[in-house]
């Protein structure tokens, strides 16, 4: 075959790729699962219908197997529940998903193309999965919009950002996640002077800037009033859909009011999985949350 | 959405008016104003400038350089290095083989090679003088020597993720570890005595009035460039990435920014500026040795910065001039008690003065409204 019979080839499936444009109507976006199709690096192929694949990773510390076996996955747009007794391995999973902490065997991919494993933690955040941390985390010395703007999905790289400059749609979205995080009053406001719900939001908004596939969240709604609850669990019921959340959480109301499935995480593998009634029925789960 | 009407802070001027007067006032008294009073003014009027000011100066805003150069990898990147002294010296040193080469046959053995090489019955210069004859060469090396050294010593640094305490005691060792090697004399630096007796640079005769302001002047102008350089720096996206590094770096991970080039770009800009610094100092001091590269000088380096007041780019300058300024008069006043004053300068401004003395204006400013 000549070089520009294959190109034409080539232009041919990717026009078909263009024609068979996902309608969001199913689980994969609308595809349908097929061979040859073209696989572009660095796009996430939910095709399969899973987001996030973890399968049977083992991470030991010093001897204690602090993720034993997991195997675990999430749908596009899913939201995500994730319970377990304190030790159980919940921050140790997102580490090895963020790519913080590597996995001493087993397997973890982002759509059915991306192996995590073989990237590190600004690569993964560039592909598309956001993290929150257990204490909120943001930038004390800045304001709440310089936090936002350094979050903003853009090229991250050392000349890129000595040259950038916000332009009116990257502004209009700055302005628009203000609203949504509300934070709109305090845009100058230094971030270390924020009360600890409102610093939690602006990591919330620091995430959403970076426009994730995936967002994962270590206790978002720790030290939130009631009505910050309440506006936290609205918020994330808005973005389920649009984008796949993987919440950890303590505050089972918070859960009850947001969540479908429920996995219970315990000395490092899933124990329990299903609707939150059918996991707080389970045998199992009240004895490790009530001991024996 | 028209409740999105919020005001977005708009990106700051590189300075504010008031700045910019600032600014062009130092410009007008480094070029004009000092060269005058010096040379124009009468010795015996109350406003000349004598050569010893005019000396003692030059050296301040020398060391005020530095002071910025420290400011940028330290204030607002929260990397301290006890390790700068060293970028200085390697830029003076590599200006220090120039003069020494154009000193030419005029030494205390008639000979082509410096003294010292004569002394240690050297026939021919060393590789590594190869450049030294070339004042343009010069240039360059005294960019390229420190820039790449620290280059290569902050790339195997920050990779391996050294942080904190840690690397400073290794930046720390570093300048031990030149200084010792400085000081042999096998290494072809004119070991314990360094460089000194300099008698022309680019063939004219280096220790004239009109020489040491054409020096004093070069400095200033030098001073004046690098800070507004660093302001610019400091107020783009990548300064603003500089201080989330300092205050939050995994999240700075996390956001998708890889912090390695960040650090080794600021870290390298921060060492050429320091080599330059030293490149001007030498000519105006006539002599380099490798003292310049004792772990004190890099400490002393951090202690300006930490008294002028951290990560506000004016502080670090006028900090050098509070502290040198402090030393010059102190070490004639007192000498026996310049350390002790040092000393309790540093502890001083760490329990009272966190943000140093330009922390302190702003917050009697701040208590005055």
């Amino acid at each position: 075959m000549t070089p520009d019979l294959m190109e034409e080839g080539a232009r041919v499936r990717e026009a078909r790729a263009v024609r068979q444009a996902p309608t969001g109507k199913t689980e994969s976006g609308g595809r349908k699962a097929g061979f040859s199709r073209i696989a572009t690096p660095g796009e996430v192929d939910v095709t399969h219908g899973r987001i996030l694949y973890l399968e049977d990773v083992c991470v030991s510390f010093d001897g204690f197997k602090a993720i034993n076996k997991l195997s675990l996955d999430i749908a596009p747009g899913e939201l995500r529940c994730i319970i377990g007794p304190n030790g159980a391995g919940k921050t140790t999973m997102m580490d090895i998903i963020t790519g913080k902490t590597r996995p001493d065997s087993g397997t973890v991919f982002f759509g059915s193309t991306i192996d995590l494993l073989r990237h590190n933690e600004p690569q993964i955040a560039q592909l598309g999965i956001g993290r929150k941390f257990q204490k909120p985390t943001v930038f004390e010395q800045l304001s709440v919009f310089e936090n936002l703007e350094l979050a903003l999905k853009t090229h991250k790289g050392v000349a890129a950002s000595m040259r950038f400059r916000l332009d009116s749609a990257q502004s209009d979205r700055v302005a628009e996640l203000l609203h949504t995080i509300h934070l709109a009053d305090s845009v100058r406001r230094m971030a270390g002077n924020l009360s600890h719900g409102q610093k939690q939001w602006l990591e919330i908004g620091m995430l959403l800037m970076q426009d994730p596939k995936l967002l994962l969240l270590d206790e978002p709604v720790a030290g939130m009033t009631d009505e910050e609850t309440a506006r936290t669990a609205e918020l994330f019921l808005t973005l389920k859909g649009k984008h796949s959340l993987m919440v950890v959480e303590h505050d089972m109301s918070f859960i009850k009011t947001i969540s479908e499935i429920v996995t219970v995480l315990c000395d490092g593998s899933v124990l329990a999985q299903g609707t939150l009634d059918q996991v707080q029925a389970d045998e199992r789960v009240i004895e490790v949350y009530l001991g024996r | 959405m028209n409740e999105n009407k919020i005001s977005l802070p708009t990106p700051a001027p590189l300075l504010s008016r008031a700045g910019w007067s600032a600014f062009i006032v130092a410009l007008i008294v480094v070029c004009a104003v000092a060269p005058v009073l010096n040379m124009v003014v009468p010795q015996g009027s109350v406003f000349h400038m004598s050569d010893y000011a005019v000396a003692l100066v030059g050296k301040i805003m020398c060391y005020a350089i530095c002071a910025l150069a420290m400011d940028l990898i330290w204030g607002y990147t929260g990397i301290l290095s006890l390790g700068h002294g060293l970028f200085f010296a390697l830029g003076g040193y590599v200006m220090g083989m120039y003069l020494m080469r154009q000193i030419g046959r005029d030494g205390n053995y008639k000979s082509d090679l410096p003294d010292f090489m004569v002394f240690l019955d050297w026939k021919t210069l060393p590789w590594h003088w190869t450049f030294s004859d070339s004042f343009i060469a010069t240039l360059i090396l005294i960019v390229a020597v420190p820039g790449v050294v620290a280059f290569v010593f902050g790339y195997f640094a920050f990779r391996s993720r050294i942080k904190g305490v840690y690397f400073s005691i290794i930046t720390q060792a570093m300048t031990f570890a030149a200084m010792l090697l400085f000081f042999r004399n096998e290494t072809g630096f004119g070991g314990n005595n360094g460089f000194t007796d300099f008698k022309r640079i680019l063939g004219l005769p280096i220790a004239t009035p009109s020489m040491r302001m054409t020096l004093f002047v070069l400095t200033g102008l030098t001073l004046l460039g690098c800070f507004l350089f660093a302001r610019w720096l400091v107020r783009s996206k990548f300064g603003r990435v500089l201080q989330a590094i300092r205050d939050a770096e995994t999240r700075v991970m996390f956001s998708g920014y890889s912090p390695l080039p960040y650090k080794l770009t600021i870290w390298t800009i921060s060492a050429i500026m320091c080599g330059v610094a030293g490149a001007l100092y030498v000519p105006q001091v006539g002599i380099i040795n490798p003292g310049e590269m004792s772990p004190a000088n890099s400490i002393e380096i951090a202690i300006w910065a930490a008294v002028g007041g951290r990560a506000t780019l004016i502080g670090p300058i006028i900090g050098a001039f509070i502290v040198n300024g402090a030393k010059s008069w102190l070490t004639v006043a007192a000498p026996e008690f310049w350390l002790y004053f040092l000393g309790a300068l540093f502890i001083g401004v760490t329990l009272f003065l966190p943000n140093g003395v330009v922390g302190l204006v702003k917050k009697l400013k701040g208590g005055a409204k």
